[in-house]
Parts: structure tokens; sequence; C-alpha cells
């Protein structure tokens, strides 16, 4: 009962300090309003306005109805320029394709001499390098088909393709970014906030009078722990239904509270090891580097930016210890596939085995360590 | 005022206001110069406001302050007058840098006022010889205790010789021994500069009785002024503090009364106990075999010269510090323990204050009232009592980061008795609190000690203190002298009074380790007029605008501290490493291992050849066949599979029959990119299947159109590493450069050191610049090691010109370490500016700067943020000159963008640091 009862003001504590930094608080809503929308909106569906030049050296109807069918949104106009100046703009990365419709073009694909044309793909920027050549393949073959179609006829396809999307019928990015930043703000603000709310304790010396009192580190760290952990979830469920549902209008299939579930059992583990960096960090500024290191892997290799299972092996098996990775799946699975219990449960498990392991490992640094926490 | 000479501050009209405290009431002075000036009055009376307003640290309200004959409202005349001014604030060791030395300290400031080596080395012996330093010279001084911080502070402000030397409260938590040297020391440079002025604000009446002139000030205004004579003769009282008190409006004098101390009840119980308690940090010994006993009820009074072991000791009595050896006892049992119930009883106090500054002096008390477990009902009537018996009933509702010293030390005496603990362990918590309130905390304390029985281990500096404890023990180098009744102490040692025996304890311990230990470590102080008394030419003209060896004085102390913290050099080198190794092989983009299954209605040799087509594929995983839609439902939702193929029943007749039979393709589009990658191989896939049932299964003979030869350019294979590491070694230069200069600014602000820029002659450029330049160094070393990595290790060769990819990471670090302070400058937390930083480096560079998708093709904010950030310009010229082979022409256009941003966030951060506080 004490035990609850310390917990309970020391946890009140970390409000009222949190509440006392303005700037904070600003950042905060900032990142769960503002941040989200800016993150969502931004970002081109797969191939939106990609930048292209054309060298047009055949000047035909064919070389122009080709030129005509790019357009927004996947491509942006085409820039119709000179040979020089296209791989000008491929290597100061004006544009990302050029393509190049060589002279007589069009008598020859009537002949059926089977002209080249050239496609050059800027390949340092892999992810739409393969999409945009894929786009311009059809593009480009859709045109000169149809063209051909009015001087000889075209045997038809034996097999048709009927792609159905599932989940994301439009694929709309924007749903993606949204979800996906949001859970990166939840993981950033939920380790900053507990790890440096133990290193300013420690810096300002006030962990010295915590230690002084009839309070085990037990209390000292769980008051932490629910403290923000409520401020994340808050600004979480703000920026999952204000944000994410009601102004991005992404439509959520599952169930919101399911998901809000995961996200106690991830705050549990992301505060743990706020706690566990605030422990070894001995000063804000070694804390500050620390969080980057452990954050910046955290973001990239859970699968919200590209595919985990692209990723190599040895990075995905690490990556299960790690509550993110096992977050943004369920994340995916439950607000976009509305998968229910059944199916993400085995996320939930892992969450609450990695969580637990977490706060035990973080219990055992943090009192190994407050002896000499003192300055 | 009737001194003849010239004032050296005039005063006119200052009022002074935080919120709704009036700290300065139209206070109008004239301070004559070449004079021992001392402000005195009860805390929180405004003797520290006027002290900061003259040096120039807090800015001008109402009113006007000359200084050396000019207004300080005047940003040029401040500018002017600050090398002649000496500003050392309130609080142990504020204005100094805790991983520094002692030595760096001087240092420091020595540099930021011009001095030349040898002459800042003359200085610093001098200094540290005659502040009893010398031996200290290497310790950190986080390290030092509150008194030898106090001592280190004195040494920074008088190492440029000013003509105006303003201290507040500088002997508060110092001892007896050391505060005579130290007035002693200024009375040698006061003697050696005629015409300084020296202007205190101090809490000890007899040191005030040798000032020339003194101001009593209450409640913001001036009560009299006068030397201490005239004021007692006003008066008609025998010391200063009598007449300090006799000065005081009727109602704060209330209450106060002449000290009477009750005798002990004897009470043999005994609750503290310690038994060759001894601590050692690495080779030092700070604690030495210390024995003691307390019994219930007493109060035991703890002496000794500052560093000599009395916080350790007392810290150990707690609990906090675990003894090398040796026992402690509290009520019998052993603190290491570390009993709840046995904390639950004491009162701890600690030198330094320890509270917490974001909580109201309300709530502070309420909560350690909550922690103690004080019932839920009394809680309200306790904080109530608290408030009256400390006086802090007009401060109830503030926060005590501004409030002065001497409140701030009650608030903590509040906190330590509130649950009324049997025992109270008090490190010095009276120091810097003024002679009314002291005697109403003794009077407390009595009362406790004789009624309740509580038993109180108090150290303290101040004699007149001591001489009220039942015992006391005095202490030097981490071992006791002498234990004994104060009285019997001074008779034993015929001086006649406690001061007089302590230094002689003292001066009679410290010459016998010197003899044993270090026979030359402590030479008498060495005066050296020839040299200290320098020609002051310079410092009449004015002052340059702009002085590179200042900015470089802060590169040098920045990069001190940097060494200091080899942790942190680790991380910030190592990290990068480790980073660009995680990163170079983690990002793929390649889109592969697409787990995908098959949902096969017509099972035939048709439709298993179509599925055959596809399990070669390298993109391609394969997962058991599903076998009805219930099935692929589940299989999708749970994330195990990319995509299905569905075959209709039937398929291998009507392809023959031609009847065009579709194939069905779901994808999940949960990760749009993921999908359209899908929905692109499979068409690729499937066109060639075509290709191939055609020319094989059907003998149609198909002829392409035209053929469209796609040429990958600059990373022929589309490998995701070629492409990575030239993206990577940008993100990393962003993202640990910024996160280390973030602090650079707001750490300053959080700790107090700010106020160097306020007061000493650098500017805002000066200052931040020279934060600047080390971190510029880290990121130089960092881009080596990345460029490094990606030749030898993920063998990606630099293909355009080198030099304008080094010269590009210089161009570009300079913004990245820029972005760092600007939000350093911006915020006012640590926190905040370690969160903002994040926020502003990590969304902008993952996903705007053109590392997935090029800047050209983003829309809105993101799309204005791409075209502004630095990021997207050196990834620019990275990918141009790892792979792409182009050079300085073709790429002037981002080092002119990086070139413009520069500025913009140097100017942005200069504008927003301020050089005064409020």
């Amino acid at each position: 009962m004490t035990t609850l009862a310390n917990i309970f003001h020391l946890g009140i504590k970390e409000f009222r300090s949190l509440y006392r930094d303005p700037a904070m608080l600003v950042l905060i809503a900032f990142a769960f309003s503002l941040d989200i929308y800016i993150a969502a909106h931004s970002q081109p569906e797969t191939l939106q306005n990609a930048p292209i030049a054309i060298v047009d050296e055949d000047q035909t109807p064919l070389s122009m109805s080709i030129t005509d069918s790019l357009y927004p949104p996947y491509f942006r106009k085409p820039a119709m320029t000179s040979q020089h100046d296209a791989d000008f703009g491929m290597d100061t990365g004006r544009y990302s394709f050029s393509l190049d419709i060589p002279p007589n073009f069009q008598s020859d694909v009537i002949a059926g001499r089977q002209p080249a044309v050239q496609l050059n793909v800027d390949a340092t920027l892999v992810s739409q390098a393969y999409i945009g050549a894929g786009y311009l393949q059809n593009i480009v073959g859709g045109d000169v088909g149809d063209f051909v179609q009015r001087y000889r006829s075209v045997t038809p396809l034996p097999v048709g393709v009927e792609p159905r999307t599932l989940f994301n019928p439009n694929l709309i990015q924007e749903w993606f970014s949204a979800v996906m930043e949001l859970i990166n703000n939840i993981t950033m603000l939920s380790i900053i906030l507990t790890g440096a709310a133990l290193v300013r304790e420690r810096e300002h010396g006030t962990i010295e009078h915590l230690l002084v009192m009839p309070l085990t580190p037990f209390q000292i760290m769980a008051s932490k722990v629910w403290s923000m952990g409520v401020v994340v979830l808050l600004a979480a469920t703000f920026g999952l239904e204000v944000m994410v549902r009601g102004v991005i209008g992404v439509a959520i299939s599952g169930s919101v509270l399911l998901f809000l579930l995961g996200v106690v059992l991830t705050l549990l583990a992301t505060t743990s090891m706020g706690i566990f960096l605030g422990t070894i960090a001995r000063s804000m500024p070694q804390f500050g580097l620390l969080v980057i290191l452990v954050l910046l892997p955290l973001e990239i290799l859970s699968g919200s930016l590209t595919p985990r299972e692209s990723m190599p092996t040895l990075v995905q098996k690490i990556m299960l210890v790690a509550p993110t990775t096992h977050f943004v799946s369920l994340a995916q699975a439950i607000l976009y596939r509305g998968a229910g219990v059944s199916v993400v449960w085995p996320q939930f498990l892992a969450i609450l085995g990695i969580a637990v392991l977490f706060f035990a490992a973080a219990l055992i640094r943090f009192r190994r360590s407050i002896g000499t926490m003192q300055s | 005022m009737s001194d003849t000479a010239l004032p050296v501050i005039r005063l006119r009209d200052v009022t002074h206001v935080y919120g709704t405290t009036v700290a300065a009431d139209a206070v109008t002075l004239d301070i004559a110069a070449g004079k021992m000036i001392g402000f005195i009055g009860p805390d929180g009376t405004g003797k520290s406001t006027l002290l900061g307003l003259i040096s120039g640290a807090r800015k001008m309200q109402k009113g006007s302050v000359e200084v050396l004959g000019g207004d300080m409202a005047e940003r040029e005349h401040r500018e002017r007058v600050c090398p002649r001014v000496a500003y050392m604030p309130q609080g142990l060791g504020k204005n100094l840098y805790p991983t520094l030395s002692v030595d760096e300290n001087i240092d420091f400031f020595g540099r930021l006022f011009g001095q030349s080596q040898t002459e800042r080395k003359g200085r610093i012996d001098e200094l540290l010889a005659s502040t009893g330093l010398a031996a200290f010279r290497d310790r950190p001084a986080g390290q030092l205790s509150g008194g030898m911080k106090q001592k280190l502070g004195i040494c920074c402000s008088l190492i440029h010789d000013p003509d105006l030397l303003i201290l507040d409260e500088p002997t508060t938590g110092v001892d007896p021994l050391s505060r005579r040297q130290f007035w002693d020391l200024i009375k040698d440079i006061r003697e050696r500069h005629a015409g300084m002025s020296v202007i205190i604000a101090t809490a000890y009446m007899e040191e005030a009785e040798g000032f020339d002139w003194l101001i009593a000030m209450d409640a913001g205004r001036v009560l009299a002024t006068g030397s201490a004579q005239k004021l007692r003769t006003q008066t008609a009282q025998p010391t200063l503090e009598a007449a300090f008190i006799q000065m005081l409006p009727e109602e704060e004098r209330r209450g106060h009364h002449e000290l009477v101390i009750p005798p002990r009840k004897p009470n043999a119980e005994v609750v503290i106990e310690a038994r060759g308690l001894t601590k050692r940090f690495g080779k030092f010994t700070a604690v030495d075999h210390v024995t003691l006993t307390v019994e219930r009820g007493e109060i035991f009074g703890f002496l000794g010269s500052n560093g000599c072991g009395k916080s350790t000791t007392m810290k150990m009595l707690t609990g906090l510090l675990p003894a090398t050896e040796g026992k402690a006892f509290l009520f019998g049992k052993p603190v290491s323990a570390g009993g709840l119930e046995i904390r639950r009883q004491v009162g701890y106090m600690s030198q330094a204050f320890s509270l917490y500054t974001e909580l109201t002096v309300r709530q502070n008390l309420s909560l350690h009232a909550q922690l103690y477990h004080v019932p839920e009902a009394e809680i309200d009537a306790r904080v109530e009592e608290m408030t009256q018996r400390f006086d802090l009933k007009r401060v109830l509702d503030q926060l005590p980061e501004g409030l002065p010293l001497g409140i701030r030390q009650r608030l903590s005496l509040a906190v330590a008795v509130i649950h009324r603990p049997a025992m109270l362990i008090l490190d010095e918590p009276t120091s810097g609190v003024d002679p009314i309130a002291r005697d109403a905390f003794w009077d407390l304390m009595l009362g406790l000690s004789r009624n309740d029985g509580v038993t109180i281990f108090i150290s303290t500096h101040f004699m007149n203190e001591a001489e009220r404890c039942d015992r006391i023990s005095l202490m030097n180098a981490g071992r006791i002298l002498a234990t004994d009744k104060p009285a019997a102490m001074v008779a034993a040692s015929g001086l006649g009074t406690l001061e007089a025996t302590f230094i002689a304890y003292l001066e009679k311990a410290q010459a016998e380790t010197e003899k044993t230990n270090s026979p030359a470590a402590f030479v008498a102080p060495v005066v050296k007029p020839a040299q200290v008394a320098k020609p002051r030419a310079a410092q009449s003209a004015r002052q340059p605008v702009f002085l590179l060896q200042r900015l470089l004085t802060y590169a040098y102390r920045e990069s001190l501290e940097l060494r200091r913290d080899p942790i942190r050099l680790a991380l910030a080198l190592g990290g990068t490493i480790l980073l660009m190794f995680v990163m170079g092989y983690g990002i793929n983009l390649d889109v592969n291992n697409l787990s995908y299954a098959v949902l096969d209605g017509d099972q035939t040799s048709a439709s298993q050849d179509y599925a055959l087509n596809l399990s070669g594929s390298r993109y391609f995983v394969e997962k058991p066949a599903i076998t009805d839609y219930d099935e692929l439902d589940r299989r999708m939702r749970n994330g195990e599979l990319s995509f299905a193929i569905e075959i209709p029943p039937n398929y291998g007749q009507d392809l023959l029959r031609g009847a065009r039979p579709t194939i069905g393709l779901w994808v999940d589009g949960a990760m749009p990119q993921r999908a359209e990658t899908v929905l692109g191989y499979m068409q690729g896939m499937h066109a060639g299947y075509l290709t191939d049932l055609a020319t094989h299964r059907l003998g149609l003979k198909t002829d392409a159109l035209f053929n469209l030869e796609t040429r990958y350019r600059y990373n022929p294979d589309v490998a995701s590493l070629v492409a990575m590491v030239p993206a990577v070694v940008p993100l990393l230069l962003l993202f640990i450069p910024a996160i280390l200069t973030t602090l650079g600014v707001v750490r300053e602000k959080e700790l107090g050191s700010i106020l160097n820029l306020y007061v000493t002659p650098v500017t805002k450029l000066e200052f931040l610049l020279g934060k600047q330049l080390p971190y510029i160094v880290i990121g130089m070393v960092n881009f080596v090691l990345m460029t490094l990595m990606a030749l030898f290790l993920f063998r990606v060769p630099v293909t355009g010109s080198f030099l304008a990819l080094a010269a590009g990471a210089l161009l570009y670090l300079v913004c990245a370490t820029g972005l760092g302070l600007l939000m350093s400058t911006f915020m006012d937390s640590q926190i905040a500016a370690i969160f903002g930083t994040s926020i502003a480096t990590i969304l902008p560079a993952v996903q705007f700067a053109g590392l997935l998708n090029p800047v050209s093709s983003l829309s809105g904010a993101g799309s204005f943020i791409g075209h502004l950030y630095p990021t997207t310009y050196f990834l620019t010229i990275s990918r141009g000159t790892f792979s792409k082979g182009l050079g300085f022409s073709e790429l002037s256009t981002s080092f002119f963008a990086l070139a413009a941003i520069i500025p913009v966030l140097t100017v942005a951060s200069v504008l927003l640091l301020k050089k005064q506080g409020e």
C-alpha cells in the first residue's frame, strides 16, 4: 500500500516537472500533431512527380504521344531537352529518369525493325528505380501497342492478371507514413522522457534526496515509468484518433483499444529502456548520444521504413529483441488489416516478454548504480 | 554621502521585479570608489539583485545604474567596462565547470581576459597558494567540497585584476581558517591595486565589521548606510549583528530574542555510532577511521576545514555512500542494511540544494510529507506549521529556482524536519542564512532536542552555532582531531574563543601533514608585485568586437570538457562506426524475400507450371499452399504473406481453349512501397511467363514491337549498398554532431555557468563559434572514419573528386553543429533540447532530404523543408562524388546552398542568445 502511494506521489511529481517545461510540452504537442501531418502529407506516392527528361530525336506523332502520356501524378511533365543536358541533369540529381527516343523511331516500329529506346535510370534512388522503370515500360509499351494497332493487328495476351490490393486498396502512402511516424514518435518520446528525467535527477542532485527517503529503487523507477508512460499514451491516443484518423483520414480497420493496449505494453518496454540508458549515462550529453545510438536502429530496422524481410537475416534476428519490431508488425496488423487478438497474440506476448525483461534489467542496473549516482 | 572619492557606482531609482515579488524598490545609492563596501540584510531583500544589476549580469528594468562612469543599460558601455569588473555569483561554484580541474577553471578565465601563458601561470600559482588550493590544482571542480568551490570561484574572479570586484556571499560555507586567508588575500590585492573597489554581500556580520562602508537593506529598500561604527552608535548596540536586528522593522524582529540554551537531560542511549569509518576514492582517503558516538537528544557539531571529509562522513552515516572500511550504526542497527524504517526516522539535508527546482515551495513540502507517509489529513497542517516556522509564507507558491540562497536553505531544512524525524543529519544547514533566521532555526532545533529527544548531527562553519552544540568534533584531512564540549575545548586551549581554538588546531594539523607528506607543497603566498601590477593600457582601449582568442578559449574549454569525458568521445566516434555499420547493411532497399503462397484451384500441370515460374525467383519465398479463401484472408491479415496468387479452376482447359483465364493477384497494401514493388515484379514475371508460354507451349511467334534498353546508371547492379553508403554518411554527419552541440548552451543555462557569458568580455558570436569548433573537428574525424569504412569495408569507391566530398562535409558539419546550437539557444531545458533536436533532424533528414525519394517529388511542407534542409545538398554532393564521378563545378549549386545556410543558422542563434539574465 505504501509502495503504491509512493509510486503515485512520485509520479505526480514527474507531471509537475514536465508542466514546468513549456518548450517540452510544445514539442510533444508538435510531435503528435503537426509532425505526423507533415510526415504523412509530404511523402510521395511510391512513384510521384518523378522528374524525367525526354530527348526526342524522332519528333513524330508516336514519339509525341509517348511524351504526352507522361504526366502527374506518377511523373512530372517531362523536360524536353538535349542529350547533353539530360546527362548533366541526371548527374546533378535534377532528373531521376531520362528517355532517349532515337531518330526514325516511328517508321522503324511500323516496319517491325524493333528499334531501341534508351531509358536511363538514376539507380542511387533504388526504390524508385525499379518501380519507375516498370511504369515506363508499361506506358511506352502501351503507346506503341495502341499506335501499331492502327496499322496491323496484335494478338491478345493468352492469360490476364487481375491485381487486387487488400487493406489499402489505393496504396495511399499517407496511411503508411502517418502511422509509422506516430510509432516512431512514441518510441522516441518515451525513451527520452524517462531517461532524461533520471539523468536530470542526478545532475541536479535530487536523486540524493530520494535515496535518503524511505523509498526503494523499484518505487523510484516505477513512478517514472508510469507517469511518463501516461504522458506518451495520451499523446499517442490523440495522435491516432485526431490526427491519423481524423485529419489525415486513414481508414482504421481494427480495434483502436487493442492497438492502445499494444502501446501500453510497448511503453513499458521503451520507458524501461530509457531508465536503463539513464543509468548508463553519467550526464545529459552522454545520454543524448546514447539516445541517438539506440533510437536510429530502433526506428530504421524495425520495419517501419523498409520491409523487415528484405533485411539481412542476422539483422532480422537481432531486431527480434527490439520491442518496436513487434510493435510495428502489431500496428500494421491491427490498424490496416483489421486483425484481432486471435491474429496478433504472438506479438503481444513477445512485447510483454521483452517489456518484463527490460524492466527487470533496468531495475537491476538501477539498483546497482544508484550508489554512484550522486555527484 | 560624505566621502570625497568619486562614486564608482551610482544607482538611481532602481526597481526590479520578479513576477509579483519586488526585489529592489526605488533604490538610490552612490558608492565611493576604492573602498570595501558591504551589503548586509536578511535573505531575499534584493542584495543579489542589485549586485547582478551592477555587474551587468541582469537586465535593467527600471531606473539607472552607472558603473565606472557609464550607463550599464548601454551595451557599448557594458562591453567596455566588463574587463574591469569581476563578479562572483552566489551559490557553490555556480559559474565553474565541474569536469575541468581547478587549474583549468582559472586558466579559462585568464584566457578569456586575454592573458599570456606566463602571466596566467604566475597569477594562478599565486592565487592557489594564497587560497590553500595549491594541493588540489588537478582535482576536477565538481569533486571539491562546497567551501573549496567557493574559494575557486574567488580565484576565477580575481585572475584579471579587476577595478571593481563584486562578490555575492563569497565566504558562505568557507571554514574559519580559509576565511581568514581569504580576507588577507583581498587585503593584499587591494594594497597592490590601489583604487580597487570591492563590493560584498555577506551574512557574516563579524566580517562586515571590518568593511569601510555598509549598506543595510531590507525588503528591497536601503535601511541605512555608513560605517559599522556609525550603525552601531546609531542604534546603541554593542555588535553589528545586534545593530542590524535593531534596525529592522518591528514586525520582522518579532519573535526574535536572545537564544537561551536549556540544559540537556542526560540520556546515555547511543543513537549514532561510527566505528573506524573510512572512505577512499582511489588513492585519496577522504575519511580516515572516524569513530564517534552521539546520544539520544544530543546536538553534535561537526567542524572542520573545507574538504576535510565532513560531508562524506555524513553521507556514509545516511547510507548514501558505502564505507570502504568500518561500520556505522543508527539506532543500534547497521546502516549498510539500509532499512526503510531507519530512513523514515532520519531527516537529512545535503550541502548543495537538492530539492526540485521545478516544484513550488508548497509542492516540495507536501511531496516530502507524502513520501515520508505523514498521514494525509495532517499534511496541510504540517506544511502550514513549517511555513510559519521558517517564514516561507511569501514564497509558498514560487519556484525555488529564483529564490535567494538563504530562503532555499530554509526550505531544505523545512523539508528535512517535516516528517518529525527522530534524528537529523544536517550538512551546513545555515550557510548563507541570515542571523535572524539562523536563530529561529536554532530555536526549533533546541526544542526538538530538548523536548522531543531528537538527535541532531550538524556541521557548521559558524562558531557561535558551534558553541550552542552539546559536543563538537574538530576534523581535518579525514581525521577527527578532538571531540569535546565546546567550552571545555576552549578552556583546554587557553585561547579564549572557539574560533581561535579551532584555527590553532587546524594550523597545527596542517603543518604536520605538510611536514610528513609534501614538504614543499604549501609555501606561503609569494607576492610578486612586479608581475601582477602590470600596465593596464589595454583595458582603457575599446574592446575589439570580435576576438579570435576568446573564441579559441571557449573552443579550448569545450574540448577539455570533451577530453574529460572519454565515454562521450567514444560514443561520438564509436557510435558513428556502429551506426554506419548497422545502417549500411540494415537499410536494404532491394525488396526481396517476399513471402507468398498459391491458391491453386486448378491443380493441373498448367497451373503448377505458373506457380513454378514464381518459385524460382530470388525475390520471392514460397510458403505452403493455400486451400481456401478463409485461409487466404487469415494469412494475409496476420502479415505472413506479402501477396497471394489465385489460379482459377479450369485454368489449364481455358488456356488451351483460348478462353483467356485470369490469374488473381492479392497484394498486401499495408506497406504501399512494398506492394508497388510486388506489382512491378509480378508484371515482369507474368510477361516472362507469357513469352515462355507462347514460344514453347503454344508454338506461337511473338515479336516485340520495340526494345526498351534500360540502363541503371551510377549503380548498375542497383545494389542497395552502393546506394546507401553515400546516403548514410550525410545522415550520420547530421545526427551525431547536432546532438553533440545541442546541449552546449542549454546545459550552461541549466547548470548556471552561462553567467560567464553575461559578465566576461566574450561576445555571443565568439561564445557560439567557440562551442561549435571542437564538434566540427570531431565531425571531420567521423567523416574520415566513415569514408574509410565506405572504401575498405563496404568497397564503395569515391568515383568523383574526394576534395569536393571533404569540402562539402566540412560545410555540412558547420550546418549540422549550427543546427544543434540553434536548438540549444532556443530551448530552456536539456530534455527539450535533446527531444527537439531528435525531431528536427531524424524526420527531415530521413524523409525530406532525398534519401528515399527525390526532393522534387515531395509535396507540401515536406517539399519546403527539403529545399531548405542542409542534408538535401550534402546528399547530392555525397552521391555525386561517390557514385557519379562529379567534382566541384558540377555540384556548385549544392555548395552555394550549404554556404548560404551557415550564416542563417549562426545569425539566428546569435539573435536568440541573450547576453544578460532577467
